[in-house]
């Protein structure tokens, strides 16, 4: 078995409302509101959910790029939330992040070269003829060619592009990487590709992934286990096997109905969701899915479930199976 | 079924100081009454250069409709003057865009644009207008519509302003609507909410429906006829089960390969190899022939004529399919005495 790399616990992140005529602090935004999950060395868990539900904050909590209202993120057994800011920079030398757009986390000023070694600097590895030697290698390592070393970003399409984003985040031989949506802002058939390459590099590099994604089309075929979120919330984590045949939670299923599938001899006729995402700022009592819910009881609208486990590592907050926990445990 | 929109060897070109690129290069379709018809392909195949062009919205300059014809209604729309597009703009072809945040004006309530859009194509009074815009906004789902109008789209979310556009894009009852990527935006359960609306309107009011998108799921839940895209050029055209079940063009097949099906988990996706051409890159040969596995000499030399093989509109763009046209003529000459 191997062992745990990252561990969350009860992480809380609750962003303020500032408003009046004296900004003052007149509510808050609860993004992400006491998530608990681990993950293992060289599995990918991924974290689902509509957008405002989280992710990506929950993504920048455990990078420790913003920090956290409450709870602790352990990564290799050292608490990220007790290091002082210096300690937290060496600490990322272990973990990087895959951003979403391309476009935008490319500086169009720095060659592919500069862009790539960047990284090493910050960190102080190895001297400038190995790095140069790093750079190279590591772009073919991600499908480009080492002459690309001296092209600025404009020259490449979108899919090269998100190749150098990966090629930066391993850079420094990290541990940990935590892509956030890597995929969806291309096209289909680069897409495959981006992916089949994110899978290589983790057999190659023995790779931890976080994958944060809005399409569980994408995410089943690179996960080992799925978090469904929603408002801030996990609302359902299980084996990603588990969750794709047999989801328990009516948001995952709701989730999973909607997604279009590519064979027009199938036909669907009920919409699996009506409504909009509440408001964060105000979001309903008890369980926060109730107001969308086709199966809502009279205790969800008044008490938030818990995250309990129903089957053998598979986890679910919903009063509908609360039910079935307590008769069984009978 | 009658086509109620024509295009032939329409051509758009924008003239760059890189030199002239034709986004559409000599496409032709049509689109008959009622039906969804689906055009699918990645950024940079023209997809959205042909909505454009229909609607008469191509930036000019750089770009210029070089060629062809549009025919909507026995009209000629290429030849319209700027006036007659604007009468028909919202009234009998309307579009809904990609982005449901940009396309309405932050300055102005919801019930002020819609109010716009029935008192430019009909003289009736405000009150009037009001009421078939609360009436429309109802029709598209949106809840408490009477005090929606009174409200600016900040205080909508992404997919009940989209629902806004598609209230206006309907108001004036066109005949056709362009959806250029109408969902792309929007998250899959709100995503699985528009299009159902889109379903419901066509089916009730018997608009004809041009959906652009790059979703092949989207197309096959809904469309009825799929268009492929690639670089410009209509690669390959036939009803929705005929393109799914049995594809013809190599694109076609590698694009169905590498969508992610959610039904199955495979250990690795199907990808096309390398990049969608720059737009103009490619002079000479098929356009698809630098990525395709099947390619041989002649795919990089000439420029396969699109095929119009089986006689149920399935049409192919590729040397590989030539043999079916051919055994086809033969066909014919037998049976034609």
């Amino acid at each position: 078995m191997s062992k745990t790399l990252l561990q969350v616990h009860n992480l809380k992140k609750h962003f303020p409302i500032y408003g009046g005529i004296l900004n003052k602090k007149v509510g808050e935004v609860k993004a992400v509101d006491g998530l608990t999950f681990s993950v293992k060395e060289g599995e990918t868990l991924s974290l689902v959910g509509e957008s405002g539900c989280g992710k990506s904050t929950t993504g920048r909590l455990i990078m420790q790029l913003i920090e956290p209202t409450d709870g602790s993120v352990i990564f290799e057994d050292q608490s990220l939330t007790e290091l002082s800011k210096k300690q937290v920079r060496l600490t990322r030398e272990r973990m990087q992040m895959i951003f979403q757009d391309p476009y935008a986390s490319l500086n169009p000023r720095h060659s592919v070269q500069k862009i790539l070694e960047e990284p090493l600097i910050v960190h102080g590895i190895g001297s400038k003829e190995e790095r140069k030697q790093r750079v190279k290698e590591m772009l073919e390592v991600v499908g480009l060619s080492s002459y690309h070393a001296k092209r600025y970003p404009h020259q490449f399409s979108g899919g090269q592009r998100q190749r150098i984003g990966i090629a930066r985040a391993l850079m420094t031989k990290p541990k940990l990487i935590i892509a956030d949506e890597p995929v969806s802002a291309l096209d289909v058939s680069i897409q495959a590709q981006v992916l089949n390459l994110l899978q290589d590099l983790q057999k190659k590099f023995q790779l931890t992934y976080i994958f944060i994604a809005h399409d569980l089309g994408v995410v089943r075929h690179i996960s080992k286990s799925v978090a469904v979120m929603y408002l801030g919330r996990i609302v359902e984590i299980a084996d990603s096997e588990t969750l794709y045949n047999g989801a328990l939670h009516p948001y995952t299923k709701a989730l999973l109905s909607s997604v279009p599938i590519p064979d027009p001899t199938i036909q669907k006729e009920s919409i699996p969701l009506s409504g909009d995402l509440p408001d964060p700022s105000k979001p309903p009592q008890g369980c926060a899915f109730h107001s969308r819910c086709e199966a809502c009881m009279d205790v969800c609208k008044t008490q938030k479930p818990t995250l309990m486990e129903v089957e053998k590592d598979h986890y679910v907050a919903c009063h509908l199976y609360e039910e079935d926990k307590q008769f069984n445990d009978k | 079924m009658t086509s109620i929109l024509q295009v032939k060897g329409l051509k758009t070109t924008f003239f760059t100081d890189e030199g002239n690129i034709p986004a559409v290069d000599d496409i032709d379709f049509h689109l008959d009454e009622g039906e969804i018809l689906g055009i699918v392909g990645e950024s940079g195949c023209g997809k959205s250069v042909t909505s454009l062009s229909i609607m008469g919205l191509v930036p000019n300059p750089p770009g210029k409709i070089t060629d062809g014809s549009i025919t909507f209604q026995e009209e000629d729309l290429t030849k319209a003057s700027e006036k007659r597009m604007r009468e028909i703009r919202g009234n009998e072809i309307s579009m809904i865009f990609q982005e449901p945040m940009t396309s309405l004006n932050p300055l102005f309530t919801i019930g002020n644009q819609l109010i716009e859009a029935v008192k430019l194509h009909e003289k009736v009074s405000k009150q009037k207008a009001l009421h078939r815009v609360i009436e429309m906004l109802k029709v598209v789902g949106l809840p408490r519509a009477e005090e929606m109008v009174n409200e600016y789209p900040h205080q909508l979310s992404g997919g009940m302003r989209q629902r806004v556009m598609i209230a206006m894009a309907f108001i004036c009852n066109p005949k056709i609507l362009i959806a250029d990527e109408p969902t792309t935006a929007l998250d899959v359960t709100i995503q699985a909410q528009i299009l159902h609306q889109m379903k419901e309107l066509n089916r009730k009011r018997n608009t004809a429906v041009m959906l652009i998108t790059h979703d092949l799921g989207v197309v096959a839940e809904v469309c009825t006829r799929v268009i492929v895209m690639y670089c410009g050029q209509i690669i390959e055209q036939a009803d929705v089960n005929t393109i799914f079940q049995s594809p013809k063009h190599p694109y076609t097949i590698g694009l169905l390969q590498s969508v992610p099906d959610i039904r199955e988990k495979r250990s690795r996706l199907f990808s096309i190899k390398g990049n969608v051409p720059k737009p103009g890159s490619i002079q000479k040969g098929c356009r698809f022939a630098g990525r395709c596995e099947q390619a041989h000499d002649r795919c990089f030399a000439e420029d396969p004529p699109l095929y119009k093989g089986d006689g149920q509109g399935h049409q192919v763009r590729c040397f590989l399919h030539e043999s079916i046209e051919e055994a086809h003529h033969v066909e014919d000459t037998i049976t034609s005495p």
